[in-house]
C-alpha cells in the first residue's frame, strides 16, 4: 500500500461482449509515483487502462480516484476529473491540426488554456514548430508527443499512457521518458504506463506491477526494477 | 447581352442557393451523427409555417424568420435528447423513426392547420438589367446561401464547439477520454442541422403556397446534394451545388424543365458511380 494513494482499484472485471478480459485487477497508486504495467501480448493491460478512463464498462470491482469512486463515472467526467488518457495508437484526430488537437481537451478558462498549450509547446518544442500541421502527417513520434500535450492540457493529476514506444524512433522514445520524468518531477503528475520496451521501463518507472491473465499477479518494487526481473515479464 | 449573362447567372444562383440551404441541415446531421433523417423536410416546413404564422401576429419579415429559425433549432435539440440519442447505434431504426415522424406531423399540420394558410407575398420586388426583369429576393436567397456556407465554416473550423464537434466526428470515444461531453455536442449539432432547415424554410416561406406536404418538395434536392456531397458541408455540399446548378440551368435553358429535371438525377447516378464517397470523400483524399 503506497501512503497517499491517488489510484485505487479492487476486483476490476470488465470484457467485451460475452469474454471476460479482466478478472479482478488489483492496483495502488501513490500521488506523483510512475508505474508501469507489464505482462506479455494480450493479457489485458490496454483494457484494464480503458476501464480506468471508462471507455470500458466495469462490470465489478471498484476504481476510486483521490477518494472518489470513479467506476461508474463517465469518461469525459473521469477526464474533466483529472485523468489523462493517451492510448495504444495514439488516436490523434489526423484531420485537425496540431494546435487543434490541443484544442480538444476540456477545460474552462481561455486564459489557462493558453498557459498549458504554452507549457506543451515548452515540453515538447516540435509541436510548436508544427501547429498548423495536420497530425494524420506527423511521424509516429511526433504524434506520440502529440498524443501525451494533449492530455496535459486538462491539468491531470493522472495520466494513463499506452505503450509510449510503440512504433517510436529509440532516440525519440528517450526524449520522450526525459519530457515525462520532468512533468512528474515539476508538476507532481502521477503516471501510470503499459509497456513492452526494456530500456523505456528501467529508465522511467519506479516500480511494476505485473499482469498475468486479466489479473495483477506479482510486483517489482522500487529499487528492484531491474533488467533481470524485468525481462521475464515481457517475453512476448 | 448584358441581359442574358446575367439572366444565366441568375438561374444559376436561383438553383444553387436553394440546393445549399435545403441540403445544408441535412449535411450536418448525417456528416456529424451518421443520422440520416427522414424528417428533415418537416423541419424546413415548420421554418415555413413559423415564419408566416408570426409574420401574420404583426412581426416584420426578417424577425419572422428568425423565429421559424429558432424554433426548429430548439425542436431539433429536443428531439435529438429524446428520440433520436438511443439510436446512434442503429442506423436503420433512427431512419425509420425519423419518417415516422414525418408523416406524423404532416398528418398532424392537415388536422390542426387545415389544407391551407395564408401566404406571404415576396418582398423586395424586381430589378432590371437589360431587357429582362429579376426579383431582387432571389439575389436575397442567393447571398444568404453563401452566408449559411460561411457560418459552417466560422462554427466547425473556428470555435471551440466547431474543434469539439470535428473531434467526437472523428473518433467519439478519444474525444469523450479527453473531457468532450459527446452528448451536449450531438444535441447542439442536431439542434443546428435541424436550425438550418428551419432557415431554409423561413427563407423560402415567401415564394411558396403553405400546404402540409411541402416538406417533401424540398427533399429531392436535398437528399441529392447530400449524396453527391457526401459528409461535409464544406468539402461536400458546396461543390455538389455548384456542380448541380451548373448542370441543372444548363439543362434547363437548351432542353426545358423537364429534361433539367431527368438530367439532374442521371448526373447524380453517374457522379455517385465514380465518387462512391460524393465530393468529400475525393476531396480530403486528394488534399490528405
Ligand atoms: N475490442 C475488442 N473486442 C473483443 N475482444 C477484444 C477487444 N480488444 C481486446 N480484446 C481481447 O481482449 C484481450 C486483452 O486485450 P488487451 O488489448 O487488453 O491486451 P494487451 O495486454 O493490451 O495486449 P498488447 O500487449 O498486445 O497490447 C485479448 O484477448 C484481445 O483479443
Ligand atoms: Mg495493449
Amino acid at each position: 500500500m503506497p501512503p497517499d494513494p491517488i489510484l485505487e482499484v479492487a476486483g476490476l472485471r470488465a470484457g467485451y461482449g460475452g469474454t471476460q478480459v479482466l478478472q479482478g485487477v488489483d492496483l495502488s497508486v501513490g500521488r506523483g509515483e510512475i508505474v508501469a504495467l507489464v505482462g506479455r501480448n494480450g493479457v489485458g493491460k490496454t483494457t484494464t487502462m480503458r476501464c480506468l478512463i471508462g471507455l470500458v464498462r466495469a462490470t465489478a470491482g471498484s476504481i476510486r480516484f483521490a477518494g472518489e469512486e470513479m467506476s461508474r463515472t463517465a469518461a469525459d467526467a473521469r477526464a474533466r476529473r483529472g485523468i489523462g488518457y493517451i492510448p495504444q495508437g495514439r488516436d490523434v484526430f489526423p484531420r485537425m491540426t496540431v494546435q487543434e488537437n490541443l484544442a480538444v481537451g476540456e477545460l474552462i478558462g481561455a486564459s489557462r488554456r493558453q498557459r498549458r498549450a504554452d507549457l506543451v509547446y515548452q515540453y515538447f518544442p516540435i509541436l510548436a514548430e508544427r501547429r498548423r500541421q495536420m497530425a494524420g502527417t506527423l511521424s509516429g513520434g511526433q504524434q506520440q508527443q502529440l498524443a501525451i500535450g494533449r492530455a496535459l492540457i486538462g491539468g491531470p493529476e493522472l495520466i494513463l499512457l499506452d505503450e509510449p514506444s510503440e512504433g517510436v524512433q529509440p532516440n525519440v522514445v528517450q526524449a520522450i521518458v526525459r519530457v515525462l520524468r520532468s512533468i512528474r518531477d515539476d508538476l507532481g503528475t502521477t503516471i501510470v504506463f503499459v509497456e513492452q520496451n526494456l530500456e523505456t521501463i528501467l529508465t522511467l518507472a519506479d516500480r511494476c506491477c505485473v499482469m498475468e491473465k486479466g489479473k495483477v499477479v506479482d510486483a517489482i518494487p522500487p529499487g528492484a526494477v531491474t533488467s533481470e526481473n524485468v525481462r521475464r515479464h515481457l517475453l512476448l | 447581352m448584358l441581359g442574358n449573362l446575367f439572366a444565366g447567372f441568375y438561374q444559376f444562383a436561383d438553383v444553387f442557393a436553394f440546393l445549399v440551404l435545403s441540403a445544408a441541415g441535412l449535411a450536418i446531421i448525417f456528416g456529424m451523427m451518421g443520422v440520416i433523417n427522414m424528417a428533415h423536410g418537416e423541419f424546413v416546413m415548420c421554418g415555413v409555417y413559423v415564419t408566416a404564422a408570426s409574420y401574420h401576429a404583426g412581426l416584420p419579415l426578417p424577425l419572422a424568420q428568425a423565429c421559424g429559425t429558432a424554433v426548429a433549432f430548439l425542436i431539433g435539440m429536443v428531439l435529438e435528447a429524446v428520440v433520436i440519442r438511443p439510436l446512434y447505434t442503429r442506423p436503420l431504426d433512427s431512419l425509420l423513426v425519423t419518417w415516422g415522424l414525418s408523416l406524423v406531423v404532416t398528418q398532424g399540420t392537415l388536422v390542426l392547420v387545415g389544407s391551407t394558410f395564408p401566404g406571404i407575398g415576396t418582398p423586395l420586388g424586381g430589378f432590371r438589367v437589360g431587357d429582362y426583369t429579376f426579383s431582387a429576393y432571389r439575389m436575397v436567397l442567393f447571398a444568404a446561401a453563401i452566408g449559411v456556407l460561411g457560418f459552417v465554416w466560422f462554427l466547425f473550423l473556428r470555435t471551440r464547439f466547431g474543434i469539439q464537434a470535428r473531434a467526437v466526428m472523428q473518433n467519439p470515444g478519444m474525444a469523450q477520454a479527453l473531457g468532450v461531453r459527446r452528448n451536449r455536442v450531438y444535441a447542439l449539432s442536431f439542434g443546428v442541422g435541424a436550425g438550418l432547415a428551419g432557415f431554409c424554410g423561413a427563407l423560402y416561406a415567401p415564394t411558396m403556397s403553405l400546404i402540409p406536404t411541402m416538406g417533401s418538395s424540398f427533399i429531392v434536392e436535398s437528399f441529392v446534394t447530400v449524396v453527391v456531397g457526401g459528409s461535409s458541408v464544406l468539402l461536400g455540399t458546396a461543390p455538389a451545388a455548384v456542380a448541380l446548378a451548373v448542370i441543372r440551368t444548363g439543362l434547363n435553358a437548351w432542353y426545358g424543365q423537364i429534361i433539367g429535371q431527368i438530367g439532374l438525377l442521371v448526373a447524380v447516378i453517374l457522379i455517385i458511380r465514380v465518387l462512391p464517397d460524393g465530393f468529400t470523400g475525393w476531396l480530403t483524399r486528394r488534399t490528405a
